[in-house]
């Protein structure tokens, strides 16, 4: 399926003889378009083969080689990489983490991004833009930025500690980035205050796309707020949402930013990401690209085989 | 109904309270980090331990310890060199190759954009590698091409412009055509300045991904002097005894350019995300 079959169009290949009577075109002004068509999209084209397809093969190639920097060669067996895999604890934690990651962040993320977009959609609700950008206003701070906000607030001696204790919720400071859990939380609550207001963006858009005579007919038919929004709001919203179940999906699953600067992958690297991880593997300390490759072939597969998991369902209940 | 609807009012007005006081914790933890982040620059280390809320006066001795041990000019110059130059490159590729695929659209054209598509689905990480070697072997590691060249053509950007060529109307094509006007001259003159609204959103998502961008120049650009501003105060947090002032400094500069292109661009941004699936 992912085999780039493209053929070269008849038209950049046919001799320049044949243009007078050539079937193909209606005339040499059409056959000249055709090839300014050509022209205009093949430095994109170019870019996207040399710069995202040409690699993805040629990590799979290294992903059944070994050696070290450049000195690669056939893995024996060729497996080897993949084998190796199986006794990495380490890739192990990493692959659990990331996936602890995607199955508690991004439900409760798209289902607060939904009920904010449904209060920002209201078109009697007071000070509008203000929530709007509030609210949105994360999605434009870098990942690394905000990983060394939440870093200083998250420190023993930091903002949130000091709040707690103010309030009164707890006597002695929590060390939030030196225990697994919560670590793992702090990572959690950062996504969900970088990305929630970006999918806000997205749901507020498909949202002022619903037709209005749908919810007017509804409420004739004595629907109340609540049965109107799932049974016709969410209907016609289904395909953004499936879009940013995907997004984000893809998203957490190549994560790395928040890895490296918010925890550092600690404690003992149990909120070390797989990207974090292949990272590590491929460019820190003695770079192996053979096992870095297999690594990030996995992540390839776990990023393919959730999509079409996600467009099947999504594709259901029609 | 009449009779009723006074009474009505102020129930409703009433369950409007939880609504906005959801909304208002909402905004709280969303521009809290950021107030603190702002507060901060100016606070020394002790006082952004202190959890202190109000604005300091430590502000240029922050900038002083900061720019003592780090390059920030430099790193500044980088970022703004990358970002502008994938920008520029991204908004020309991209516009033309959407544009391509929609006015001069034929079946073999839409299986390429087909398959273009498809590369919206590969994670970087699985790329990451061999593009590695690949600008390694070309003698372009530390080099603004490295940094920009895998990021000028997007699926995205390609989609948000061919989005945008369906709006624009076939008949002023074909009238242009008629007078006399090149296709060149037609996308030129015709497509880009009536697209201005696209070519901004365009611009605002990609200058953004780019200024932002972390993983890939980490690591292709190994010599610490081309260093990027994110790069910066990632690497900031490496000693043992951190100056929590200086390190928030650095932080809202390198904020500064995203945040202020949202504020005044806030309408390009929602449009260069939703754009495309509108």
């Amino acid at each position: 399926m992912m085999t780039p079959v493209v053929r070269p169009d008849r038209a950049t290949t046919t001799p320049a003889k044949r243009t007078k009577g050539s079937p193909r075109y209606s005339s040499p002004a059409a056959r000249r378009r055709s090839l300014t068509g050509w022209a205009f999209l093949i430095p994109a084209a170019a870019l996207i083969g040399l710069m995202m397809f040409w690699p993805m093969f040629q990590a799979l190639i290294l992903s059944f080689q070994t050696g070290r920097g450049s000195n690669l060669d056939w893995a024996d067996p060729l497996t080897f990489n993949y084998d190796r895999m199986l006794d990495d604890d380490i890739f192990r934690l990493t692959l659990t983490t990331t996936l602890l990651y995607l199955v508690i962040q991004v439900p409760i993320m798209l289902v607060t991004a939904l009920v904010l977009a449904n209060i920002l959609n209201n078109p009697r609700l007071k000070w509008k833009g203000f929530w709007r950008t509030a609210i949105f206003v994360p999605a434009a701070i870098s990942l690394v930025s905000y990983s060394l906000v939440f870093r200083t607030i998250f420190a023993t001696d930091g903002l949130v500690n000091d709040a707690l204790i103010w309030v009164g919720f707890i006597d002695n400071p929590i060390n939030w980035l030196g225990e697994t859990n919560t670590a793992r939380l702090v990572i959690i609550l950062g996504l969900l205050w970088r990305w929630t207001g970006f999918n806000v963006i997205f749901y507020l858009a498909a949202l002022q796309n619903i037709d209005p005579t749908t919810l007017e007919a509804a409420k004739m038919d004595g629907a109340g707020p609540i049965r109107t929004f799932f049974s016709v709001t969410i209907p016609q919203m289904k395909p953004m949402i499936l879009l940013t179940v995907i997004m984000s999906t893809n998203g957490t699953i190549q994560m790395f930013d928040e890895s490296y600067n918010l925890t550092r992958g600690g404690p003992a690297n149990t909120t070390m990401t797989m990207s974090h991880y292949l990272f590590d593997v491929s460019f820190q300390n003695n770079p192996n690209f053979g096992y870095g490759a297999a690594l990030s072939y996995v992540i390839l597969i776990i990023v393919a085989v959730l999509a079409a998991i996600q467009m099947k369902v999504g594709d259901k209940r029609d | 109904m009449k009779p009723s609807k006074a009474p009505t009012r102020t129930t409703a007005r009433w369950r409007e309270v939880p609504k906005y006081a959801f909304l208002s914790i909402v905004a709280l933890l969303s521009i809290g980090p950021l107030y603190f982040m702002v507060v901060s620059a100016t606070n020394t280390t002790q006082d952004v331990l202190g959890s202190s809320m109000l604005p300091g006066t430590n502000l240029i001795a922050n900038w002083q310890s900061l720019t003592e041990f780090q390059d920030v000019g430099s790193a500044m110059y980088h970022s703004i060199i990358n970002a502008v130059a994938t920008t520029v490159l991204a908004l020309v590729v991209c516009s033309i190759a959407g544009y391509g695929f929609e006015v001069y659209h034929s079946p073999n054209k839409d299986r390429l954009m087909w398959v273009l598509m498809l590369a919206m689905m590969i994670p970087f990480a699985a790329t990451m590698i061999p593009l590695f070697q690949l600008f390694a072997d070309a003698g372009l590691v530390n080099s603004t091409w490295a940094v920009v060249l895998p990021a000028i053509a997007t699926p995205l950007l390609i989609l948000l412009f061919r989005q945008s060529a369906r709006s624009f109307p076939h008949e002023i094509i074909e009238a242009a055509r008629i007078d006399g006007l090149k296709e060149v001259a037609i996308f030129w003159r015709m497509f880009v300045p009536t697209m201005k609204p696209t070519y901004a959103a365009a611009a605002v998502i990609t200058f953004m991904t780019a200024w932002n961008n972390f993983l890939w120049p980490k690591v292709i650009l190994v010599n610490p002097d081309y260093q990027t501003m994110p790069m910066l105060i990632s690497n900031f947090t490496g000693g043992y005894v951190i100056d929590y002032g200086a390190l928030m400094l650095a932080v809202l500069i390198t904020s500064l350019p995203t945040i202020i292109i949202f504020f005044v661009l806030q309408r390009s941004f929602v449009a260069g995300f939703t754009g495309v699936v509108k």
